[in-house]
């Protein structure tokens, strides 16, 4: 073994690995962990002028220890859920469309850097990923150079005599569609990269040999086994999609109100933390939901799908 | 009476590289026929051809009178048993047998008894709910037999079939393999590297090199009367000795190779004809057929020789012994008699074989 290793060994012998361990898990709880409880707690106290703009839900003054504890906010959203159902209807629309659709495109893509030899793989995985290596904000811009009415594929038409007057792209679903497949495409090819190029070709041969159609192969045989690939990329575009906030603010037009938009307005316009916080710990819940589905349904993946008596 | 597999002027090419080489077979139905050769031989290329997963660069497939050309893979009589199973992993065990029957439209209580009778006949009854992966390799590789066999196939094509398996499971399993092919008469096609494997299951074998079939003939016919270099050296050991005809008589030719052997005519069955005086042979003695002692004993192929090194297995040594002028030769002597004490490294002594278990090659 080289020294380096050797030297690596000593230093993560029982107590090393467990440091090791301890590291992630420090960062994870500091910067991950502590933020969301900072946020629930906040979501539990009352907005006012001070800085932060919140009481605060303990302390001591003259009259000894005090606790400011109340779910107002949480009222306040019970009491004024038709304002906020329809943001987070457009929110939770936008993320399973944009997933639905990311799912349709990676689905063939991710199959056939899969097939691929090994050295064009090596290639076009870059390929997909390289878009994550330039800043999100300025490849939005660059879709809205191509999309605007004097944009680069409206004078391209006019130029080619196709149409007359610019079409209307911005400001509608399909530039908010547009940006959000373009951003999340490569988070649903990976995982679904993943478990495919693992697939035997053997099973897929042995599904063909055994008299399945090729329609009858990918229902069969490749659908189920890439499901995990299916649910973990769905999990990875929805979860992010649903926050997003960057995408229609500066792709979409005003009539599409987004859950991301309207805690971006509790929180720097109306400067009203407590309820911002109340609303990103609701949607932290409605997220969850999905992955614990999904959690669920791996558990119950040993079951069998294609069983004498079960249907099919 | 066409015979029930026909392979004809069969050729393969991937780009500039011949897989398979203008290759001829005749199959019998009920058959156990196997293919074995090295790796890159062209038997996997030949396999995937009969299954219909590669297309002829020419020549015809018939199966059953019916020519293959054309005929997708899921339509042909063929079904594979791979070499890892190929299992579904997401299936169970009677999900897996009953694939190829719910293909073929097959439902409800019909295909539930072919299930139960597949999984009888490979001995898994009652492990219709197991995973794959909660079975053993002896037992993936009876699930894959079964759903393989399941659309009764007149040709089941069955590559490597015991790689995977230890060796102790091997035995078991091969003679099952045979077992069950002869119940059913179904025509096997073995595909292997490994001799030992196609010895014991096969009736027929062939012997393929470079995408041509070198020698097709029983395992006895093979090993006994190799028809060349190639296959004599290929199963099992040999000695090989290079010598000029220096006596042609009607029974035996005496071969000037320092010292001279004597080989019998009439066991040359590889033989196209009987070489003349002067001409180049290549004589190729077994192991087993060459006896070794300490004292001369007078036969009529007998050599001194030194032992150079010996390997003792239980049941019996392997020599190689060397003569006065360097000829090796390899040779097994059982260990018939615990008491006696064998030649050991260095010593000096005799070998005797019999003319008639001198084989001639061309």
């Amino acid at each position: 073994m080289p020294r380096h290793l050797l030297m690596l060994n000593r230093i993560t012998g029982a107590n090393g690995r467990r440091l090791l361990v301890a590291v992630p898990l420090v960062w994870l709880a500091l910067f991950f962990l502590l933020p969301l409880l900072k946020t629930l707690q906040v979501s539990f106290t009352t907005a006012q002028r001070s800085v932060p703009p919140y009481a605060p839900l303990w302390g001591f003054d003259d009259t000894g220890f005090f606790t400011n504890f109340t779910l107002d906010n949480y009222q306040l959203l019970a009491t004024y859920w038709q304002d906020y159902i329809g943001p987070a209807g457009n929110s939770v629309k936008l993320a399973f469309f944009s997933t639905l659709v990311c799912l349709i495109f990676a689905y063939p893509m991710a199959w056939w850097i899969a097939r691929s030899n090994a050295a064009w793989r090596a290639v076009l995985l870059v390929l997909v990923m390289l878009p994550f290596w330039t800043s999100s904000l300025l490849r939005i811009y660059a879709l809205i150079g191509l999309l605007n009415p004097n944009g680069f594929i409206n004078a391209m038409l006019i130029w080619l005599g196709i149409i007359d007057t610019p079409m209307r792209m911005m400001q509608t679903d399909f530039s908010i569609y547009m940006g959000m497949v373009l951003t999340y495409l490569p988070l649903m090819i990976l995982p679904l990269y993943a478990v495919m190029v693992r697939l035997d070709d053997d099973v897929i041969e042995a599904a063909t040999d055994l008299g399945a159609s090729s329609v009858g192969v990918w229902w069969t045989v490749i659908l189920p086994l890439t499901l995990p690939g299916v649910i973990a990329g769905s999990l990875l575009v929805f979860i992010p999609a649903v926050g997003e906030f960057v995408i229609p603010a500066l792709l979409g037009g005003p009539d599409q109100l987004m859950m991301g938009k309207v805690l971006w307005t509790e929180f720097f316009r109306n400067r009203d933390w407590p309820v911002a916080a109340a609303i990103a710990m609701l949607l932290l819940a409605i997220l969850t939901v999905p992955i614990i589905y999904a959690r669920y349904q791996d558990g119950r993946d040993d079951r069998d799908a294609d069983t004498p008596t079960g249907a099919s | 009476m066409a015979p029930f597999i026909r392979l004809t002027a069969l050729t393969k090419k991937f780009n500039d590289v011949v897989a398979v080489d203008d290759l001829s077979l005749d199959i019998d139905k009920g058959d156990l026929f196997c293919l074995l050769g090295a790796s890159g031989c062209g038997k996997s290329t030949l396999l995937r051809m009969l299954a219909g997963f590669e297309q002829p660069t020419a020549g015809t497939i018939e199966i059953d009178g019916q020519n293959m050309a054309g005929v997708a893979p899921a339509d042909r009589p063929v079904n594979i048993m791979f070499q890892n199973y190929a299992l579904f992993p997401h299936m169970s065990v009677a999900g897996n047998v009953g694939y190829g029957l719910r293909r073929a439209g097959m439902r409800g209580a019909a295909l539930a008894e072919r299930i139960d009778a597949l999984l009888k006949l490979v001995r898994l009854a009652g492990y219709g709910d197991r995973k794959p992966k909660q079975l053993s390799g002896g037992q993936r590789q009876r699930v894959a037999l079964a759903r393989a066999l399941a659309r009764q196939p007149k040709l089941l094509l069955l590559d490597e079939p015991l790689a995977a398996l230890d060796k102790k499971l091997r035995e078991d399993t091969q003679f099952e393999l045979v077992d069950i092919q002869e119940r059913l008469g179904t025509t096997f096609m073995v595909v292997t590297h490994d001799q030992e494997e196609a010895m014991t299951l096969a009736g027929r074998i062939g012997i393929m090199d470079n995408g041509r079939l070198v020698q097709v003939d029983s395992p006895r016919t093979l090993y006994e009367n190799p028809k060349n270099r190639f296959v004599a050296d290929f199963l099992g050991m040999i000695s090989f000795v290079e010598g000029r005809v220096t006596k042609a008589a009607s029974t035996a030719l005496v071969i000037d190779s320092t010292p001279p052997i004597t080989a019998a005519i009439d066991q040359q069955r590889g033989l196209a004809s009987q070489p003349e005086k002067g001409a180049q042979v290549t004589l190729a003695i077994r192991p087993e057929k060459i006896s070794l002692s300490a004292v001369a004993t007078g036969a009529v192929n007998e050599i001194p020789v030194i032992v150079e090194d010996l390997a003792y297995l239980g049941v019996a040594s392997n020599y190689r012994v060397k003569t006065a002028d360097g000829q090796m030769f390899k040779l097994q002597q059982q260990q018939s008699r615990r008491a006696s004490k064998p030649l050991e490294w260095g010593d000096a002594g005799f070998i005797q074989f019999d003319p008639a278990d001198v084989i001639i090659l061309p």
